[in-house]
């Protein structure tokens, strides 16, 4: 399930940094990807939508957001943990 | 294609790429339009505020929004309205103890959006203070410019709701010309009988600066003699702040501009509406005057649809100065911007060090948001009442809920408590969503 989960997450953010899944690893950070501060909220929008969650951010305070959006690595663990946080 | 120029942000900038390479870091002088060496502004008409009306969540008129100004009293609190329990951004500064019917007729009601009333409100208080009659000649030659962001946007709210949530296939006649962005405008012309130039302008929330800027001009080119202006917002409703939580830009608790611990904005509404007046004409009929327009200058930053630009915001406020033949160091004031976003403030601080160089560090500079919150469309207007106070009263109104200094906005941004200061001359910011830079001058007359 949880590979699942990662190689959702992943074409969600390939789609959204319009590359292509392999080229975007667990290192890769936001801006690696090219992915700026409007389209951040709109990959977490996405994330929401396609899991049916609710993900803390406020782009004002990134850093303090329960969702640590360091990179790739820490995006998927924290939906992973707010997915099992709904089903439990 | 390189990681760092895949993505949106790239595919939203395409064609924009040469204009992006061209723009240099945020220390990079702009170019400034100056008047020509010797050219001056004689022959033009000087421009005086001689009435002004606001309803906002600080008060419903002047005298409360300036004594709220001088006591740092906040108008947010938690918002009240149909499904507000769906939303996760609960606060706002909502025009409080609002009854229309105090004001308007039961037709008048059926007829007027909210962000219409609370124009006419404030149109009213500002036509009498200014004690104009516009029978006659002087209607022909005297119009109307407002800003509004959203325009009848409860009224799109209500119906939207009937139509695809209760399954409703009928709506009351009257659902366009209420949320028409005009309505207001229009229903201010008719209520003073002003015939002359009368439109709307939505730049976001720079709305009502342009517009103000806009009058000014006119008055001054002698296109018209009086202009009523200013702007209004109505955008509490359940459509209007879900909208706004999508960019996750707002705060949950308050308002904090130039603080560390800033978290977003908070929105507000309600409007404020001026006289703007040939400066003879007043002084023949012995107007009391409030405040002289001086200046006015607009850009584009030409950049981002969301992320402002020092540079853009720093050309508005230079030209702002020029135009009104000032040098930056008899600016003693600036009401800011001042969102209290991350993005705003200090992209605002660092326009401003920029733009008055040594000056900055002398000038104060406050964000009247943290009481009456981001009016979008309707902001600039209510913030030119602190504008007047601070050239009039000699009293510059605070930035509250200022908790922690924050080394990006290291300017004197009268934290917490009102100051008693003589100030000559001021400035009005306001940068708008699209990269929309207006900025007005004010001087004591």
């Amino acid at each position: 399930m949880t590979d699942t989960i990662k190689s959702r997450i992943t074409a969600i953010i390939a789609e959204q940094a319009m590359l292509e899944p392999d080229q975007v690893t667990d290192d890769a950070t936001p801006e690696d990807l090219g992915i700026d501060s409007l389209g951040l909220v709109e990959s977490i929008f996405a994330l929401e939508e396609e899991f049916d969650i609710t993900i803390p951010f406020n782009a004002n305070e990134p850093e303090k957001s329960e969702f640590d959006i360091t990179n790739m690595g820490t995006i998927i663990a924290a939906v992973e943990r707010l997915v099992a946080q709904k089903a439990a | 294609m390189s990681p760092k120029k895949s993505g949106k942000k790239a595919a939203r900038n395409e064609g924009a790429a040469e204009s992006t390479a061209a723009s240099g870091s945020a220390s990079a002088a702009p170019e400034i339009v100056k008047p020509l060496a010797g050219e001056s502004y004689k022959g033009l008409r000087r421009v005086v505020i001689t009435g002004a009306g606001t309803i906002n969540a600080l008060g419903h008129d002047v005298d409360t929004t300036l004594g709220a100004f001088r006591e740092g009293r906040c108008g947010i609190t938690q918002l009240s309205f149909r499904d507000v329990e769906r939303l996760s951004i609960q606060i706002g500064a909502q025009v409080h103890d609002w009854r229309p019917e105090d004001y308007f007729n039961r037709q008048q009601i059926l007829l007027y959006d909210k962000f219409t009333q609370f124009t006419l409100l404030a149109a009213k208080q500002a036509v009498a203070q200014s004690g104009l009659s516009f029978v006659g000649a002087l209607g022909l030659r005297s119009g109307v410019i407002l800003g509004t962001a959203g325009g009848g946007l409860n009224t799109w709210d209500e119906n939207y709701r009937a139509v695809y949530e209760e399954g409703k296939n009928r709506v009351h006649p009257f659902v366009v010309p209420k949320l028409m962005n005009n309505a207001a405008a229009s229903h201010v012309s008719m209520e003073f009988g002003l015939r002359g130039p009368a439109f709307t302008v939505a730049t976001a929330c720079s709305s009502s600066n342009h517009a103000m800027g806009l009058a000014f001009q006119m008055v001054r080119s002698g296109a018209a003699q009086v202009m009523l202006t200013g702007g209004s917002e109505a955008m509490l409703c359940f459509g209007g702040v879900k909208a706004w939580e999508g960019l996750r830009v707002m705060s949950k608790d308050a308002c904090r501009p130039f603080s560390a611990n800033r978290n977003g904005m908070v929105q507000g509404e309600g409007a404020g509406v001026f006289v703007f007046e040939d400066y003879e004409s007043a002084r023949a009929r012995g107007a009391e005057i409030l405040a002289e327009v001086v200046g006015f200058a607009m850009s584009s930053d030409a950049q981002d649809i969301v992320m402002p630009s020092a540079q853009g915001a720093e050309r508005a406020i230079t030209a702002a100065i020029a135009d009104a033949g000032l040098n930056p160091e008899q600016v003693g004031y600036i009401n800011a911007h001042g969102t209290g976003t991350a993005a705003n403030d200090k992209t605002e601080c660092a326009a401003v060090a920029h733009a008055f160089g040594h000056h900055a560090d002398s000038l104060m500079i406050s964000s009247t948001k943290s009481m009456h919150g981001h009016l979008i469309g309707g902001t600039g207007a209510v913030e030119l009442l602190a504008c007047i106070m601070a050239l009039r009263d000699g009293v510059i109104a605070p930035t509250i809920g200022y908790q922690e200094p924050d080394p990006e906005c290291g300017l004197d941004v009268v934290p917490n408590e009102a100051r008693d200061a003589k100030v000559d001359a001021v400035l009005s910011n306001a940068f708008a969503f699209g990269g929309l830079n207006a900025v007005i001058a004010l001087q004591r007359v």
